[in-house]
């Protein structure tokens, strides 16, 4: 709580002790037992699931992104603080920083020597000689009657005021500190006007006028100062998606895929992860099994970002181990389909062992007497499986292939870091053959164009609908999954 | 009774969680001394520990080095600016100006002229953005040649030199690839700008203060169709020179093996080579033999004054007086051999080492990097624009696509 006080941001404490004044009447209190169960997690809700999406959503509708992060005033502030340019064959100071009276508060003054010795004072007045200084061996003053030299420590406390002050020498010119022991004469070449909402570059006498709708200074030509703030945008994000024109001919394309990568993706560590566990959960004996069902998780026990690294150059067309293997000469990440292959390889080969695990501990449920009763009655092996083993996995297993699902259908480091979203075809860098929708809107927000945090809220806002509509449509079928079971 | 209890027990667990949660927020914020906090990458952290203290027992204040991870470094700095928890001063690359700027989040450094002419003119020129110097350089970095001199010992005159020689010990079977010269799936410009620049390509053109021009895009022209013409003649279908199997990952392998005789890189693959045991000799990466003068990228490493600092007078007094140290510099060169950006320093460090004065002669007709922001818009599809031109795309085609792809991006 103090630092939100600390810094002022009054909402935040209002909000804490109000959370706070919540939990002590529903906890102190001998009513409200409802409640005791429901406010925790009511409280990490609000504060995991509905605060980001309401920040999403309202970043969705700003220009939030590099060169209009913060307010106009900040802007301003920069622009003509980073206008000061040195005047020309001006001298160079050597400058103490020191004040009339204390240290900490009295008055600035920059105690200057100019290369041929001269001692100066100047202060918010202007420049004057100063007799009776005593000059160090660098040429700094170390002493002065009537000042007071402020130590380095000192003088960074007042770092505020001290870069801000300039000693007057002439029309807009005035001496500056760089640091605490040199100064130099400049003028500021941009100067804001609150009058005309504007910033006048006296250099090239260049008005540039403030556009509220994009947050730049913008001059008559068209020409922009870098520097710019954020503003409320509106839909602006959400129709730049749609009329996209790349979006446009790759949405559907990007979709499809990424709806088979998940599926592929799922049935593929499904398969093998089952695969693999009922060859290992055979009644025979089976000298070394715990050795063998080690070995089949190590690829999950390895950090899966150094595996798909690892894999990449594995499917090296030239010196890749794959290539090698096989004997053949398959261009992996050129060729979409070969890409999409190597992709979906990749992820099953890392997705697996999680899927072997939870098969392997839902087989192990399944008392061995039900297959061996079924295989007495008649049934062939495939059949017991078919009809005894499956239907009684899937009640462990179908809310995990579920979940595996939607991972999958955002798994952004399984193509990121594989293929990179590419190949690309030729006529369009922007959307590539193994895209999911996560990495190419990625692509779209942060890989082009600097951060774009607006647009990107704008993009997730639209991946949310998507996975909020395929998680309705599975939710129902795995709820008529359990139906069965009951 | 019981609930009673209970109930009181979780209100005393409450309120000692709400005293610890204050005592935790009064203890950070209760420092007075103040603490200038420097933000670098990892290699440089170290070595920049005893300078930063000396300045600090100099000046009585805290100095405080910290470790940020090199891929994050900038971004981290713009979102810590951002928050008001940002560093006081940056150690960074150059080519970041243009965003950090943008952002608001680096303020102009001042520097005598004296001072000023200590540094080497392409470091100066590279720091300064829209006619204002932002950082002081201490490193530079560029492109060069390095070859085995087992296999060729002579410098190659041009890339029809080098691609000749390269390709007859392939075809000898004395070696896997003509050139070590990383390209990727997604292309690399960076490492492609010497053959583009020799070519005849331009990325950017200059507007009149010598600054880069965002809207005068060299991509997209006609010399940049000849010189893509150029590397996709070079390419998988053309002379089998370069190739998107050869990426950042496998390349110095190729050539620390002895499996490539020629290997395109700049000083950060020196330590890995001499480890190695390669015989080999640096010489500037060559151009095409009726061409332009290959010209690299070159790269200012500097410190910046954060804008957001709350001890600016130290941080510049650090960065404008201080850093521009010969010490200093020799220093960090010692820890990370790249090339001192201030010239009494890399004049010496050459004398010992050869192989600096090499890398900075082969610097000499480079450009430096463009800081502008227009840069994030162009380096992706450009990239991909090159792999695909030298996986035998057309080169027309290829090169329209990046150029439209920045139109759209840049509105």
């Amino acid at each position: 709580m103090f630092p939100l006080y600390a810094a002022g941001q009054w909402l935040g404490v209002g909000v804490v002790a109000a959370a706070t004044a919540l939990i002590f009447y529903v906890y102190l209190s001998r009513r409200a037992i409802p409640a005791k169960y429901l406010l925790p997690g009511t409280l990490l809700l609000v504060a995991f699931q509905i605060v980001p999406v309401v920040y999403t959503l309202s970043t969705s509708v700003t220009n939030y992104s590099d060169g209009h992060r913060g307010a106009k005033e900040q802007a301003v502030d920069q622009i003509e603080a980073s206008s000061v340019v040195r005047t020309e064959d001006a001298a160079e100071y050597t400058l103490t920083v020191a004040a009339r009276g204390p240290a900490a508060t009295g008055e600035l003054v920059f105690l200057l020597t100019a290369p041929d010795g001269t001692a100066y004072a100047g202060d918010a007045e202007g420049l004057t000689r100063l007799e009776g200084a005593e000059v160090g061996p660098t040429g700094r003053i170390t002493e002065a009657p009537g000042y007071t030299v402020i130590p380095a420590g000192e003088a960074n406390a007042r770092s505020a005021e001290i870069t801000k002050f300039a000693v007057p020498t002439g029309t807009g010119t005035g001496i500056r500190s760089s640091g605490f022991s040199s100064a130099y004469e400049g003028r500021s070449t941009r100067v804001y006007d609150a009058a005309c909402d504007c910033v006048t570059d006296t250099e090239t006498g260049r008005v540039y006028t403030a556009d509220d709708e994009r947050g730049a200074f913008v001059a008559g030509n068209g020409d922009r100062l870098a520097q710019g703030w954020q503003v409320n945008v509106g839909v602006a994000n959400f129709t730049r998606f749609l009329t996209d024109p790349v979006t446009g001919t790759s949405f559907f394309g990007i979709l499809a895929w990424n709806i088979a990568f998940a599926a592929v993706s799922t049935a593929g560590v499904f398969a093998v992860g089952l695969g693999v566990a009922l060859t290992l959960h055979t009644p025979r004996r089976l000298a070394g099994r715990t050795a063998y069902r080690l070995l089949v998780v190590l690829p999950y026990a390895m950090p899966a970002f150094a595996m798909f690294l690892l894999w990449r150059s594995m499917f090296n067309t030239d010196f890749g181990l794959v290539n090698r293997l096989l004997g053949t000469d398959v261009d992996w990440f050129g060729e979409p389909w070969a890409a999409r292959a190597a992709v979906l390889a990749i992820n099953v080969w890392i997705g697996f062992p999680y899927m072997f695990l939870v098969a392997t501990g839902a087989l192990q449920s399944i008392p061995r007497e039900l297959v061996q009763a079924a295989r007495i009655d008649g049934a062939g092996a495939w059949q017991a499986f078919r009809s005894i083993t499956l239907p009684l996995l899937m009640v462990a297993m179908a809310p995990i292939l579920v979940a595996t699902f939607a991972y999958n259908f955002n798994n952004f480091n399984a193509v990121w870091l594989t293929t990179a979203g590419g190949p690309f075809p030729p006529d369009n860098p922007m959307a590539g053959a193994t895209d999911l929708l996560i990495t190419y809107t990625y692509r779209l927000a942060f890989g082009v164009g600097g951060a774009q945090y607006g647009y990107a809220a704008a993009l997730s806002v639209f991946i949310f609908l998507i996975v909020t509509l395929i998680s309705l449509v599975s939710l129902r079928r795995s709820a008529a999954l359990e139906e069965v079971h009951r | 009774m019981r609930i009673r209890r209970v109930g009181a027990l979780a209100g005393t667990a409450a309120l000692a969680l709400a005293a610890t949660a204050c005592g935790g927020g009064a203890e950070g914020s209760g420092q007075d001394e103040a603490t200038m906090v420097i933000w670098a990458d990892p290699e440089r952290t170290e070595v920049l520990q005893p300078f930063a203290e000396e300045f600090g027992s100099a000046n009585g204040i805290r100095v405080e080095v910290r470790e940020v991870a090199v891929d994050t470094i900038q971004a981290d700095f713009v979102t810590a600016h951002e928050s008001g928890t940002g560093p006081d001063v940056l150690v960074g690359a150059h080519d970041w100006i243009g965003n950090l700027v943008q952002n608001g989040a680096i303020d102009p450094v001042e520097l005598p002229e004296d001072r000023l002419a200590a540094f080497d003119e392409a470091a100066v020129e590279a720091a300064t953005y829209d006619g204002r110097l932002y950082g002081v350089p201490y490193a530079m970095e560029n492109l060069a040649l390095i070859r085995n001199t087992d296999l060729a010992p002579e410098a190659p005159e041009s890339i029809e030199d080098m691609v000749a020689t390269g390709t007859r010990l392939r075809e000898d079977g004395e070696v896997e690839e003509a050139l070590g010269l990383q390209v990727g799936q997604v292309g690399d410009p960076y490492h492609m700008q010497p053959f583009y620049t020799s070519a005849g390509g331009y990325l950017f053109g200059t507007d009149g203060e010598g600054g880069y021009d965002p809207a005068d895009l060299g991509v997209g022209s006609p010399e940049s169709v000849e010189a893509f013409e150029r590397l996709a003649d070079l390419g998988e279908e053309g002379q089998g020179v370069l190739k998107r199997s050869i990426d950042s990952e496998n390349v110095a392998g190729l050539f620390e093996r002895g499996e490539t005789p020629y290997f395109i890189t700049g000083p950060w693959s020196l330590g890995a080579v001499q480890e190695a045991g390669v015989p080999y000799d640096i010489s500037p990466v060559p151009g095409f033999e009726d061409g332009e003068e290959a010209s690299p990228f070159i790269t200012v490493q500097a410190f910046f004054v954060a804008s957001g600092s709350s001890n600016k007078v130290l941080a510049e007094e650090f960065v404008a007086n201080y850093v521009a140290d010969p010490e200093l510099a020799t220093a960090l060169y010692e820890a990370d051999p790249r090339p001192p950006a201030l010239t009494e320093v890399l004049e010496e460090v050459s004398q010992d080492d050869p192989d600096v004065g090499k890398f900075i002669d082969a610097g000499e007709n480079g450009q430096p990097m463009p800081a502008i922001p227009e840069m994030n818009a162009i380096w992706d599809p450009f990239g991909k624009a090159q792999a695909a031109v030298i996986g035998g795309e057309d080169p027309e085609q290829a090169v329209q696509t990046a150029a439209e792809a920045f139109r759209d991006e840049s509105g």
